[in-house]
């Protein structure tokens, strides 16, 4: 292990954070957008939505982030049409095309998460809720979601900390966030064990910062702790 | 593969039944189109193995070439299998602590192809600005981060991804191997990519060709095939091999 090598990579390297993160902050964002309604539909009494929300966790979650982003990026490219559409502005950027293949992947993951939480909440305070006037809504927002989303943070902790993982795919898509920088460099400098591992200890801290986040946020809701 | 064996077989017993004239026994791979490959009926051929007979005729000896799986090659020779590995293998360090090479028989260039409407020049002034796509850990890339510092550079896993995304219009160009790019034109390209400019053979990137492999020591048919080499070079057969491939000139200089 060369300790200077590794010293020279860090500069470069850490120029890399900011986009990692915009990157996993924006699709942890769109895909909590995505995530309530999809849940929701699942849930649904009306068939198609649920037929449509199924349909889309399934593909999502059952194939590979790697093989959606190409999807996006090299594979909707091909077509003479989409190329000459409006929709090129945006599916032209790499970054866009990472960003929209993220969202869709932890949207579809979180959505399931999500759905835990809200059959976790017993049937019984629904119908309480509903028997003391309160409307579906209300219901929901006061009664379920509060505690739906206790069940669901763990989980939805660990899916956060999953994305900033996948986010390194985005370097087959030519952005040169952490793992872009760390491969470019290693190529560079024939040195990968030292160049990958600063990556990974970039990789590990900001991991770190996420998990702590998430542990304060759930202390935050545990509503079984004394206060003192 | 039988129908293959039983043919080189069948050309060593014509070989050494005709013993007059020198026998040499030439490994090429047969799986790196279009320089060698074996096609449908089991027949050797491409450009190596024109090169290949060519030397031959120049030398005067009976030949009787083999394909010989790639990983294996180097240790064929060692072990005396064949006498010369004719296989578009590139002159490096590490080889040459194994076996001796002749001079360089071809060496193709880094080229660069864009849209052809592109008034694109293969310069450092012509590629300031431009957004250029090459493979990951190449000795393209290396060339590009050093000679070409105004250039955009995106890097890419393959050379495959590299030209999906030139002819997505995400790139002005890209810059890779001549040959590869020539095939990949003849198929993918249509009409709408050409070569822009001269490429690139300053060996400090690209290295120094393919050569023909020997055993170390092996002094006389390595002066017998750099003599012949240099005969087909001169005499113009090397050109016309070379000119029913490839419409560019892979002769090293």
């Amino acid at each position: 292990m060369n300790i200077s090598v590794m010293l020279a990579a860090l500069p470069d390297l850490l120029r890399a954070v900011p986009l990692t993160m915009e990157l996993v902050a924006l699709a942890l964002l769109v895909g909590l957008l995505i995530a309530l309604p999809t849940a929701l539909a699942r849930l649904s009494n009306v068939a198609p939505l649920r037929w449509g929300a199924t349909a889309y966790v399934f593909f999502f979650r059952g194939t590979p982030l790697l093989v959606q982003i190409f999807l996006i990026y090299y594979g909707l490219s091909q077509f003479a049409a989409v190329r000459s559409s409006i929709a090129w502005v945006i599916l032209k950027e790499p970054f866009w095309c990472a960003l929209i293949a993220l969202s869709l992947n932890t949207g579809a993951y979180t959505a399931e998460v999500f759905r835990g939480g809200i059959l976790s909440v017993p049937h019984n305070q629904i119908e309480a809720a509903r028997a003391i006037g309160m409307s579906p809504v209300a219901a929901f927002r006061r009664v379920i979601w509060p505690q739906a989303i206790r069940q669901a943070l763990p989980a939805y902790g660990n899916e956060m900390i999953l994305m900033v993982k996948a986010s390194s795919l985005a370097s087959t898509v030519t952005l040169m966030e952490i793992t872009g920088v760390a491969r470019t460099l290693a190529s560079d400098t024939y040195m990968p064990i030292e160049i990958f591992t600063t990556a990974a200890l970039i990789y590990l801290c900001l991991t770190y910062a996420m998990a702590q986040a998430i542990h304060l946020v759930e202390r935050r809701l545990d509503v079984t702790r004394t206060r003192a | 593969m039988i129908r293959k064996l039983v043919t080189a077989g069948a050309l060593a017993l014509l070989s050494t039944q005709g013993a007059h004239a020198e026998d040499i026994r030439i490994a090429t791979e047969g799986a790196y189109p279009p320089f060698n490959l074996v096609d449908e009926s089991g027949q050797i051929k491409g450009f190596d193995v024109d090169i290949a007979n060519a030397l031959c005729a120049e030398m005067k000896a009976d030949c009787t070439i083999v394909a010989q799986a790639w990983d294996g090659i180097i240790p064929g020779l060692k072990a005396g299998k064949y006498d010369a590995i004719i296989a578009s293998m590139s002159i490096t360090p590490e080889r040459l602590q194994a076996v001796d090479f002749t001079a360089p028989y071809y060496i193709a260039g880094a080229a660069l192809v864009a849209p052809a409407a592109s008034d694109i020049s293969f310069t450092p002034s012509g590629l300031d600005g431009k957004t250029i796509g090459v493979q990951r850990a190449t000795t393209y890339a290396t060339l590009l981060k050093e000679e070409f510092p105004g250039a955009i550079v995106k890097t890419y896993d393959t050379v495959e991804n590299q030209n999906l995304d030139l002819t997505a219009g995400r790139l002005d160009g890209v810059v890779a191997q001549q040959v590869v790019m020539y095939e990949w034109l003849k198929t993918d390209g249509d009409s709408a990519f050409a070569f822009k400019g001269e490429p690139i053979v300053d060996p400090k990137y690209i290295g120094d060709g393919a050569g023909i492999a020997v055993n170390k020591g092996n002094t006389k048919l390595l002066g017998e095939l750099n003599a012949a080499l240099a005969a087909i070079k001169a005499n113009g057969t090397y050109a016309e091999i070379n000119a029913s491939y490839f419409p560019f000139s892979i002769a090293p200089k």
